[in-house]
């Protein structure tokens, strides 16, 4: 009886086991992990994974896109000297913008964070502007502002005795033009971005350091810029993302002229692919986009973690 | 070390008078505690002491040199702040030394000075630590040990121990004692805690609504109160205060509480009252001059029975509730007296310590 009884014991056990696993299955922490994060997943899978692995299988084909010619692109690419310029370009332009864009969004948030409270709102609505309006359309006005003949900068320089700058005809001015607007564009959200760090550093902080016998620089420098550093990396590698990746002002405003010297990797990559019906090489020069800006995320993200939440 | 002396401060926000106008003078090593509810002004004090305010009008002179238009980094003050204010990106060292170093001391001076700042507060083994890793207490060490390090003329303290749970804010008070015991800086210590004022203070300063109510040691706020705010604010629980005729009687004067209750006034202080005879003034007693009938070791001790309303075991003592007049009064009986809630029971009143307070000036008489 008593042997029956065990042997029972003994068989019944797997059976249960194997009839409850589906459930602690789905109730394991891990798969309810996968099941919440699946549609993230999914998401990022169709629209950044897919077009990726796309892009770089186009770009082992050949101009026809009928046949598999391997790196020949990449090679073909490494020896002209437009793609280096390109190369040049897009890293000047993505530097200097995303540089100045910092200083004067730093500057400017400092500005705002110092009106009063009633004023304030005001001004940073009006300062916001030029970040709100779609680019493609401010980038037509700033066209008129350069151009040669009848725009208002010409206008202005030749009132005041100096001679008409041929703003996107020449090489170095297009450049500083193309950077001119990008940072007009992009500077109000930094200095957004920097006036929401401002306010989140306590006042008292900056009363100890008074106490402590701090001047208004080291303030800045020994408080503010501390507090700040997170924030000012982070939008730092946002805005280098999408100014390296920038297309419309480019595009608008020189359309790589003159003579490909203003173009970036977007908009060359454009001209080549679609312009140029060469959509394995177009996508060859987008693909260069991501070492570049993955080596300098590696870095802005692995300084951040570092740091880790101090506040 | 210095003197801190404030001639009739002002301090207007806009419509408002925060402080109105108040003299007060501290001595040199002296630990003064400003007190009173918020919004009395005491915070706005300290802070224009330390130059975080503007004054509106007035004088404020540190160590005899007056400091109106002296920024916060040249008035050789330190302060700790409610919230510590520690700078969260540096280490327990570098806010230490954060001071000194932007003086431009010596760096073997600040490590030593760090170090000793550090071993009076027990928190040398957390110097390289940064304020997050720090529990409530710790960081408030640190702050003190920012201010200590500095050896500045007088250390502020706003409310620093108002963020730590009760039992800490005991401990830490004792510190902060020991510490100004072994330092002897000239201290100004704001909080809105009677028990730390009392505790604390050599003298203590009670503040309400932008004025000083009076300024004396602990002992002679706690027994001498000058007004009625201060009676009421010092002391826990409160002083009892009931409404009163002081009438004449065949014996001299009387105390008319309720008609079933009329307490002699001692022979000592007829000529003092003999001028309100008449008047309708307060009455008060604080709970522990009324016990449990004893053997009567004074003259001016008084029997009376009340019926108890509430009792509150406190483990020593016991507080029992009556009414008198309609007025809830608190009494501090023996823990073994047997007192019991609805009984019938006899106190005794020390009279000596009886305080009678003018209804419409609010002094004490």
């Amino acid at each position: 009886m008593r042997s029956t009884t065990e042997a029972r014991a003994q068989a019944s056990p797997p059976v249960r086991r194997r009839a409850a696993r589906l459930p602690a299955f789905a109730s394991r922490k891990s798969t309810i992990a996968l099941g919440m994060t699946l549609p993230l997943i999914l998401i990022i899978g169709v629209l950044v994974l897919y077009p990726a692995g796309y892009a770089f299988y186009l770009a082992l084909l050949s101009k026809s896109m009928d046949r598999f010619v391997g790196l020949a692109n990449f090679d073909f690419l490494f020896r002209r000297e437009t793609f280096w310029m390109v190369v040049k370009q897009s890293v000047i332009f993505a530097v200097s913008a995303v540089l100045f864009k910092a200083l004067i969004g730093f500057l400017v948030a400092h500005c705002v964070h110092n009106v009063p409270a009633r004023g304030q709102r005001k001004w940073r609505g009006m300062l916001l502007v030029p970040w709100v309006i779609p680019p493609a359309m401010s980038t037509l006005a700033w066209l008129w502002l350069f151009d040669p003949s009848y725009s208002a900068f010409n206008w202005l320089i030749q009132h005041a005795g100096g001679e008409g700058v041929p703003w996107l005809g020449d090489p170095y001015w297009a450049r500083f033009a193309v950077i001119l607007v990008n940072v007009w564009v992009g500077a109000p959200f930094f200095m957004i971005m920097y006036l929401a760090a401002l306010k989140s550093v306590p006042e008292q902080l900056y009363e100890a350091a008074a106490i402590d016998g701090a001047n208004w620089w080291q303030k800045l420098w020994y408080v503010t810029l501390p507090m700040m550093r997170n924030i000012i990396a982070i939008t730092a590698l946002f805005s280098l993302i999408v100014t390296f990746a920038n297309f419309d002002i480019v595009r608008v405003l020189t359309n790589g002229g003159p003579v490909d010297q203003t173009h970036v990797f977007a908009t060359w990559a454009f001209k080549l692919g679609i312009e140029g019906n060469d959509i394995p090489l177009g996508a060859c020069v987008s693909l260069f986009m991501v070492p570049i800006l993955a080596i300098a995320a590696i870095f802005i993200l692995r300084d951040i973690n570092r740091r880790g939440t101090e506040a | 070390m210095a003197r801190v002396t404030l001639r009739k401060v002002v301090k207007r926000y806009d419509e408002t008078l925060a402080v109105r106008g108040i003299d007060l003078d501290i001595l040199d090593k002296e630990f003064v505690v400003l007190v009173g509810p918020s919004g009395c002004g005491k915070s706005t004090t300290l802070r224009m002491i330390a130059g975080l305010e503007d004054i509106t009008d007035g004088e404020i002179i540190i160590d005899g040199e007056t400091v109106n238009d002296v920024p916060p980094k040249d008035r050789d003050i330190a302060m700790v702040f409610q919230n510590y204010a520690l700078y969260p990106h540096m280490t327990v060292y570098e806010n230490m030394s954060f001071g000194l170093r932007l003086r431009r001391a010596p760096k073997e001076e600040i490590r030593t000075r760090v170090q000793d700042a550090a071993a009076i507060l027990g928190i040398g083994e957390l110097l390289e630590r940064k304020p997050k890793q720090l529990s409530g207490g710790q960081r408030q060490r640190v702050a003190m040990g920012r201010a200590i390090v500095r050896d500045p003329k007088v250390f502020l303290f706003d409310e620093p121990l108002s963020n730590l749970d009760a039992k800490l804010r005991v401990q830490m008070r004792t510190e902060i004692k020991r510490v100004h015991q072994k330092v002897r800086t000239t201290t100004i210590y704001v909080t809105h805690d009677q028990i730390e004022a009392m505790t604390l203070a050599d003298r203590v300063v009670v503040m309400n609504g932008g004025v000083i109510e009076q300024v004396g040691t602990p002992d002679e706020l706690y027994h001498a109160p000058a007004t009625r705010f201060v009676a009421e604010f010092i002391g826990s629980p409160a002083m009892n205060l009931v409404p009163c005729h002081l009438v004449e009687t065949s014996s001299g004067l009387g105390l008319h509480l309720d008609d079933n209750l009329v307490l002699p006034v001692p022979a000592d202080r007829i000529r003092r009252y003999q001028p309100y005879a008449g008047k309708s003034l307060l009455f008060g007693l604080r709970p522990e001059y009324m016990v449990e009938r004893r053997v009567h070791t004074g003259p001016h001790q008084f029997d009376f029975e009340v019926l108890l309303e509430v009792i509150e075991p406190m483990g020593m003592d016991t507080f029992v509730h009556f009414l008198v007049n309609g007025m809830d009064v608190c009494a501090r009986v023996n823990a073994s007296a047997g007192a019991r809630a609805g009984q019938r029971f006899t106190l005794c009143a020390d009279l000596d310590h009886l305080h009678l307070i003018e209804h419409d000036s609010g002094k004490v008489l």
